[in-house]
């Protein structure tokens, strides 16, 4: 039932994955790869940001060391979206089920895992499904297809994932206050950091992410501390 | 680049990205007990979010008129309680229809 739930919950974020991937296979194949190494890339790391990089130092010869911190670096918002993950799981997440579901710990995932009371291993796992094919085989189609579908199409695909998001965040905030302050933050933040070139050129995108939203949450435990927030937002779902 | 080369950084890449996410949701068993703790990462979730959805949102087609359509869409579905997918599709499809729009009366 809840896998059930999950594999539904995971259809949005797939079709999204489908056209963010069929780019990121078309830039894969354009640096120089084979369309089996940007597909074998895509299953083993299923992440955007951090593959995109990872590319980037492939075609510059770049060495492991460099390939190894890129990571840690672009990637590291997942270790904060881990812990806050599992401090919502339930018993059937056990340490094997939690070496498996952290495979599928991404931005979207996350996003819509963490608006649920409770997170078992069969809804999680059922959550990861869909992005994986769609992550995969979009890959496949971007680097194999490469620019055969007319790009108003795949471009306009690409926005739904931020829709979801949008979709997430609005109704929490229409419920508490402080949650709407620490939001509003958040996005001023990532303005700052999108708009001062400097900054821009500098931080990474993952980087910009984590610390955005860490002191826009720091602020939201100031204003207040004990959330009964959390419990409003979930009573109102 | 070689094929060796190409699997030794495959692997290099695979394990850190998933070792990132697998530590900390292995190693956090227990419930954070201390309620500063607590309400920080129950906030997390939406400081994320927002800090990822704006302004990436408008740099997410290949037109930021489009991009715009489709963020003023989303915010009104969403404010009106609509469905994650109700959303996502009525985002995609204000922008598709606005860069068909432009299409004909270029701007």
């Amino acid at each position: 039932m809840s896998f059930k739930k999950g594999f539904k919950s995971g259809l949005v974020i797939g079709s999204g994955y489908l056209s963010v991937s069929f780019s990121f296979g078309i830039m894969a194949v354009n640096s120089g790869l084979t369309w089996w190494q940007a597909v074998l890339i895509s299953i083993t790391c299923l992440t955007s940001a951090g593959q995109v990089a990872g590319v980037g130092i492939m075609a510059a010869g770049g060495g492991i060391i460099e390939m190894a911190v890129a990571q840690l670096v672009i990637n590291l918002r997942y270790s904060l979206m881990a812990i806050s993950l599992s401090q919502k799981t339930d018993k059937t997440m056990t340490l094997p089920a939690r070496l498996i579901d952290a495979y599928v710990i991404t931005d979207e995932i996350f996003g819509v895992a963490s608006t649920q009371e409770s997170v078992g291993f069969r809804y999680m796992t059922g959550l990861g499904i869909l992005p994986i094919a769609g992550w995969t085989l979009g890959t496949f189609l971007g680097a194999v297809l490469g620019n055969i579908l007319p790009a108003v199409v795949t471009s306009c695909l690409a926005i739904g994932i931020y829709g979801m998001f949008v979709a997430i965040v609005l109704p929490v905030c229409r419920q508490s206050k402080t949650i709407s302050i620490i939001c509003i933050i958040a996005v001023l933040l990532a303005v700052v950091f999108r708009y001062v070139p400097f900054l821009y050129a500098h931080v990474s995108s993952g980087f910009a992410i984590i610390i955005c939203a860490v002191i826009a949450a720091f602020v939201g435990v100031l204003i207040t501390p004990e959330d009964e927030t959390q419990k409003e937002a979930a009573d109102g779902q | 680049m070689d094929n060796k080369t190409f699997f030794i950084l495959l692997a290099v890449m695979a394990v850190s990205t998933y070792l990132v996410r697998a530590i900390p949701f292995a190693a956090f068993r227990k419930k954070i007990t201390n309620r500063k703790v607590k309400a920080f990462f129950d906030y997390i979730p939406y400081t994320v979010l927002s800090a990822m959805t704006f302004p990436a949102i408008l740099y997410s087609t290949d037109s930021v008129i489009t991009a715009s359509a489709g963020a003023l869409t989303a915010v009104i579905l969403a404010y009106r309680g609509r469905s994650l997918l109700i959303v996502a599709v009525g985002t995609c499809a204000a922008a598709f229809l606005v860069s068909l729009l432009l299409m004909f009366v270029p701007l």
